[in-house]
């Protein structure tokens, strides 16, 4: 016979106890989630009131007029972004290549774990760095050391994915395309990186919104212009640089603007992730 | 057929070059941030030497720089960040390895990894727009009528300072601590859960008792990894708190941290000398921040490793 007090249902509250424990983790995750909605969604609610036809295709006021807007902002960070993008890629799948492929032992460990701690390095050092190597000799700041800022940013995240996109393509297909007599190099550009295609895509559509809201490094590289600027040799507007020079100002005009651009900003960033997670990466959930 | 099998040798040659050459370049560029930081505080190294780090005064006026207010605020406003985010990113993991359904697991890990996403200046205009002005007017006062006998919660309340910083980096830095936290969990082999429950535990004291002793590595090298991102981000920290280089008890109070410092005065910074203690705090926070990631990496090469 069992005891009834020994062997009650709820194990002397225990089960409660656990059920509070799951419940809390729950909450939890909860909490976090609803961070990101809170966010998002005062952003949204601020901005939709700042963005107009204007807003987006004229150039800022001086302080003082009300209105104007960030269009210059907008086409400097176009092209400081495609720029490291174009610096950043080649650099970027080749050393992936290399150590899918053909790195071993000690060197390839090294190179990833340098890949790995460079994308925890603080993104101002390394707007120090584009500084010292990029504005300091020349004197003036330019979009270009954004630029390559920029593109030292985009490299960790773009070596590991395509390294990983490289390394999932089945060993068998290379072996084919090496047992039919196909060069080393013909085998790699023309049959392994095709099949590794979506994934190395959706590797630098993140580098890419991970760098568009960069702003620290933007200070002492691009530094912004109240002028159209799209040559990178000069100094460029930004648009995060916008943002963020007119969110501290005293001026009421100015911080609805800065919702404005962050509005923009945040849903630009969205839509490259969320088309990098869903759109890319689809052919891989489907198999 | 020859003249064929030429030049793809040839091209294989230069191809090879060019997959070691990205390589070895890469790691040049690694070598070549850690140089050129070097060379650009070398005028400030020489300067104050050791003492940067350990005296307080930082003034451009008198080109007097220490920069221990700046490490303070530093750590001060990361350990907040910790704090709070280690509490809610483990318990979050817990739920989306564990208890949380399929069907609610993706979506939500999907939107907690989103946070991730948002631009550092989004965050700092939330901040100092939204959450500054909850912590003058709500949270503050709430928290010095309960706990406001102890020194961190005494003085006035600005609304941007060293707690404001803190919640926002939290925050930031939840995605990191949950989505790795979350992988180290669902990494624990079934048949240690399945142990726990056959000996009569609960489903909280199996995660409490089996599942987080068991990932405690791997969870520790993702508070790491958090660490390294909360101890260098800038922008939304230099909006939120405060900027004025001082040491206070009070969690209220402003204060300022290595990287808010550069960005708010390098593009200011008139002297040789002064732009040379710029980068050298830029130096720092490259050291500093190279050693935590070297540590979590390592950390969690031991957990991943036999997977």
């Amino acid at each position: 016979m069992i005891n009834k007090d020994v062997w009650d249902k709820n194990r002397g509250g225990r089960k409660t106890r656990s059920a509070i424990g799951v419940f809390l983790t729950g909450l939890c995750a909860s909490l976090a989630a609803l961070a990101l909605l809170a966010v998002l969604g005062y952003v949204i609610y601020q901005g939709a009131r700042a963005v107009n036809p204007a807003f987006l295709t004229q150039l800022p006021k001086p302080v003082g007029e009300t209105g104007g807007g960030v269009a210059n902002g907008i086409v400097g960070s176009l092209i400081t972004v495609a720029l490291a993008t174009l610096i950043a890629t080649p650099l970027g799948v080749l050393t992936g290549i290399f150590l899918a492929l053909f790195g071993r032992g000690m060197v390839a460990e090294s190179v990833r774990f340098l890949s790995d701690v460079l994308s925890g390095i603080p993104s101002i050092a390394i707007g120090l760095f584009a500084y010292t190597l990029l504005v300091a000799p020349f004197k003036h700041f330019s979009g270009v050391s954004a630029s390559v800022a920029f593109a030292v940013l985009m490299l960790p995240l773009i070596i590991r994915t395509s390294e990983e996109a490289v390394r999932s393509v089945p060993q068998t297909i290379r072996e084919g395309a090496l047992a039919l007599g196909m060069s080393v190099y013909r085998s790699t550009m023309q049959v392994i990186v095709p099949a590794a295609r979506p994934a190395i895509i959706t590797g630098l559509l993140l580098s890419i919104a991970r760098v568009a809201g960069e702003t620290a490094p933007l200070l002492f590289t691009a530094f912004g212009s109240p002028f159209w600027t799209v040559n990178p040799t000069q100094p460029m507007a930004q648009l995060p640089l916008q943002i963020f020079n007119y969110a501290i100002s005293p001026y009421e005009d100015w911080h609805r603007q800065a919702w404005g651009g962050a509005m923009i900003l945040i849903l630009a960033v969205l839509v490259l992730n969320i088309t990098a997670r869903f759109v890319f990466a689809a052919p891989k959930n489907r198999q | 057929m020859r003249r064929r099998a030429d030049s793809a040798r040839r091209s294989d040659a230069f191809f090879l070059f060019c997959v070691y050459a990205a390589a070895a370049f890469f790691v040049v560029i690694v070598a070549a941030l850690f140089v050129m930081l070097t060379k650009g505080s070398w005028l400030s190294l020489q300067t104050f030497g050791l003492k940067f780090l350990w005296t307080s005064e930082w003034n451009p006026v008198n080109n007097t720089f220490g920069a221990l207010p700046l490490i303070f605020g530093t750590v001060v406003s990361s350990l907040i960040a910790i704090v709070l985010a280690g509490l809610v990113g483990i318990l979050a993991a817990t739920f989306l390895a564990d208890f949380a359904p399929r069907w609610m697991a993706r979506p939500l890990s999907f939107t907690i990894e989103l946070l991730a996403a948002v631009p550092s200046v989004v965050y700092g205009l939330w901040g100092l727009f939204v959450l500054a002005p909850l912590i003058r007017s709500y949270i503050g006062p709430a928290l010095q009528k309960t706990l406001g006998f102890l020194p961190l919660f005494q003085g006035p309340i600005y609304g941007v300072g060293l707690l404001t910083a803190g919640i926002i980096l939290a925050i930031m830095i939840l995605p990191t601590v949950t989505a790795i936290s979350r992988d180290v969990i669902a990494a624990i082999p079934e048949d240690q859960r399945e142990a726990g429950m056959s000996l009569g535990a609960t489903k909280w004291e199996t995660i409490r008792s089996v599942v987080l002793p068991a990932a405690r590595t791997g969870i520790f090298g993702a508070l790491i990894l958090a660490l390294g991102r909360a101890v260098g981000e800038t922008i939304a920290v230099t909006m939120v708190i405060g900027n004025r280089p001082v040491i206070s008890a009070s969690l209220f109070a402003p204060s300022y941290t290595l990287a808010s410092v550069i960005a708010n005065e390098f593009t200011e910074a008139t002297s040789d000398l002064y732009l040379s203690a710029l980068i050298e705090l830029g130096l720092l926070l490259f050291v500093v921040s190279f050693l935590i990631n070297a540590m979590a990496r390592l950390m969690m090469w031991t957990v991943f490793r036999d997977k």
